[in-house]
């Protein structure tokens, strides 16, 4: 019988990644796995190399890319850093947790006292991201958010130095991390959310992942 | 009673003349057709061709797979060997003098390659291929060398091994090694073409193929160089597959440039390579020259061919290929298609496939569970994927549609276990 003909597209080579990360990309059902839609390239990339290169750890990615060149794992971090699908609404109970205050705080202006800057600083106003590798943080499960800043706290997950993001996590107790995370997940994410331009402003830390 | 008490001091005597007499051959059969190594270190070449034929011959010999960690400095060591006897950790092969190869002459290289012996005179574990290794010319080993001796050093100490006792000992090491090696050089076979012989020293020697396909005994020892059967690959848990089964991954059939075609581009119209072949050809086989994998092709069609294999009689249980179809209509059809044909240069065709057939299902499981991409190469620089079906479908689904794909379309293979499955997870 004659072989079946599919389209020569990344969008058919990459099914492999919407088994996990939602239909195109966009986000799961369970609750866990990132959506990577919209996230800027030069962030998709970086951590696909960090997989393929150790420095974050989940088996199921690192087997999947693993002999993959750098040139291959740019073009899938563009082909779904272009992506651009609409966001669910939060999930309710997300809202109802603990610390949303306390959420909202650090997210909004840190915290000096531990020498915390506030994610906006750097992700952007509207939590969107910025170009070229800062990523988006709303539209994010809250297990994967308190998973992330716990496994940078551990060492399980790393950037190329200096790793801004770990030294943060090393600051934040286990309750601000719940209450980052919790408020996070329970912000609408804006319509047309993007990742915007990198603003002039210095930024508060310096991050290895920021140069690439 | 004196005369009995004579007997036994007689009888001692002989034992351990006896026990110190094996251990005075174990201890030959270990340095046995060593040369001594040089008082003063010969001249390393370091012309830019011979550079570049030590970087090539480390690609054939893809060193960087096991002396790097995923991420750390290229040969720089530390990366783990899971053995059923523990872990071996590949040593720092940088030129640095304190932790890596910054003190050794050509000699001492040599030595390690051919004798598998250190600088210090241990016994180095057989994890590091020399059994395979030790068919590397001396010109080659060189060259090696030289390039290793040009690469940046890094200081970076040697992990020491996990292993368990009595794994963890020379003593055992030397009695393993006067058992199942022997340092031998590669013996060109006159009767043959240029090209096979090139074709055999490069499969038996650096590409150290035995150490996959083959089927290690008790003792972690594999079968003679050239017993390529194939093999379940200790701890990694991927089954590769026989060189020689017509049922398996012979090639006698093929011709060379479609086999040479496989080892460049990863992909042949059967299917892509996954698993640890994904790494050899990504790491070593698609650097190699035409020239070479056209002499490796050669060879590989050439070896014994084997029958196919006779097969117990098996009835598979109609109900659960019916709920194997159900899964395969829902999830795979759109990609392999109503008949398991496959797409043309994206996807494997299942019906008729060897590899789904094969006697072993591990690799089938496998790739079912954890999906996979075949390796980026210049010939398939955008590979297509498998995406993983282990979150979505449970053990008995995964067994249902393995079990299925093995029977529909005029395949013919026994079924496979929700056991079989779990210990795959």
């Amino acid at each position: 019988m004659a072989q079946a003909t599919v389209p020569d597209t990344l969008a058919q080579r990459l099914q492999a990644c919407t088994a996990c990360h939602g239909k195109e990309g966009r986000a799961t059902r369970d609750g866990y796995f990132p959506r990577i839609a919209g996230k800027p390239a030069g962030y998709l990339y970086n951590q696909l190399v960090n997989f393929r290169d150790g420095r974050r750890r989940n088996a199921a990615m690192t087997h999947l890319i693993e002999h993959m060149s750098d040139d291959y794992l740019r073009q899938i971090a563009e082909h779904f850093a272009t992506l651009d699908l609409p966001y669910p609404p939060p999930k309710a109970d997300d809202a109802a947790r603990p610390g949303q205050a306390r959420g909202e705080a650090l997210v909004q202006r840190g915290d000096p006292t531990q020498r915390v800057p506030a994610c906006v600083q750097c992700h952007g106003a509207a939590m969107t991201g910025v170009l070229p590798a800062a990523p988006g943080l709303l539209g994010l499960p809250r297990d994967y958010l308190v998973a992330q800043l716990g496994a940078w706290r551990s060492g399980q997950r790393r950037a190329n130095a200096p790793d801004c993001m770990a030294q943060i996590a090393l600051r934040l107790s286990a309750e601000d991390i719940g209450a980052v995370a919790s408020w996070l997940a329970a912000q609408p994410v804006p319509v047309d959310a993007k990742a915007v331009p990198a603003s002039t402003k210095p930024a508060p830390m310096e991050c290895g992942s920021a140069a690439r | 009673m004196s005369g009995s008490r004579g007997a036994w001091v007689r009888g001692g005597v002989v034992g351990v003349a006896l026990a110190g007499l094996l251990v005075a051959l174990v201890a030959w059969l270990n340095v046995r057709g060593e040369a001594p190594i040089a008082a003063t270190s010969p001249a390393v070449d370091n012309s830019p061709q011979t550079l570049a034929r030590g970087a090539y011959l480390a690609r054939a010999g893809n060193c960087a797979a096991c002396h790097t960690e995923r991420g750390g400095a290229p040969y720089a060591g530390g990366r783990g060997i899971d053995t059923p006897f523990g872990t071996v950790f590949a040593s720092n092969l940088t030129p640095d003098a304190e932790t890596g190869i910054g003190r050794w002459s050509a000699d001492h290289f040599w030595r390690a390659l051919h004798h598998g012996r250190s600088i210090d005179g241990r016994l180095l574990y057989p994890a590091f291929p020399y059994p395979s290794y030790t068919q590397v010319t001396r010109e080659d080993a060189d060259a090696l060398f030289a390039f290793l001796r040009s690469q940046p050093a890094v200081a970076q100490a040697n992990k020491p091994h996990a292993l368990r006792f009595p794994y963890n000992t020379q003593a055992a090491l030397a009695v393993w090694r006067a058992l199942f090696f022997r340092a031998e050089a590669f013996e060109p076979r006159a009767e043959r073409s240029a090209q096979w012989n090139r074709g055999a020293y490069l499969v038996q020697g650096l590409g150290h193929c035995v150490a996959c396909h083959s089927t290690r005994n008790a003792f972690g020892a594999t079968g003679d160089r050239l017993d390529l059967s194939g093999g379940l690959i200790p701890m990694q848990r991927w089954y590769a597959p026989s060189l020689v089964g017509a049922d398996e991954a012979s090639v006698a059939t093929w011709d060379t440039q479609r086999i040479a075609d496989l080892l460049r581009s990863g992909t042949s119209p059967h299917g892509s390579v996954m698993g640890p072949m994904a790494e050899v050809v990504f790491r070593s086989t698609q650097h190699l020259s035409d020239e070479d994998l056209q002499a490796m092709a050669v060879f590989l069609k050439d070896l014994p061919p084997q029958p196919a294999a006779e097969r117990e009689e098996f009835k598979p249980d109609a109900e659960l290929l019916r709920r194997g179809q159900v899964i395969y209509d829902d999830r795979c059809v759109a990609c392999h298609g109503e008949q398991g044909q496959g797409a043309a240069n994206a996807y494997p065709p299942l019906a008729g496939s060897r590899k789904v057939q094969m006697a072993s299902a591990v690799n089938l499981v496998r790739v079912v569970l954890h999906g996979g991409f075949a390796p980026t190469t210049a010939a398939n620089p955008r590979p297509y994927g498998m995406p993983p079906f282990g979150q979505d479908l449970n053990d008995a689904e995964v067994a249902a549609v393995v079990s299925y794909l093995r029977n529909a379309w005029g395949n013919s293979a026994p079924t496979v276990s929700e056991l079989e499955v779990l210990k795959l997870r």
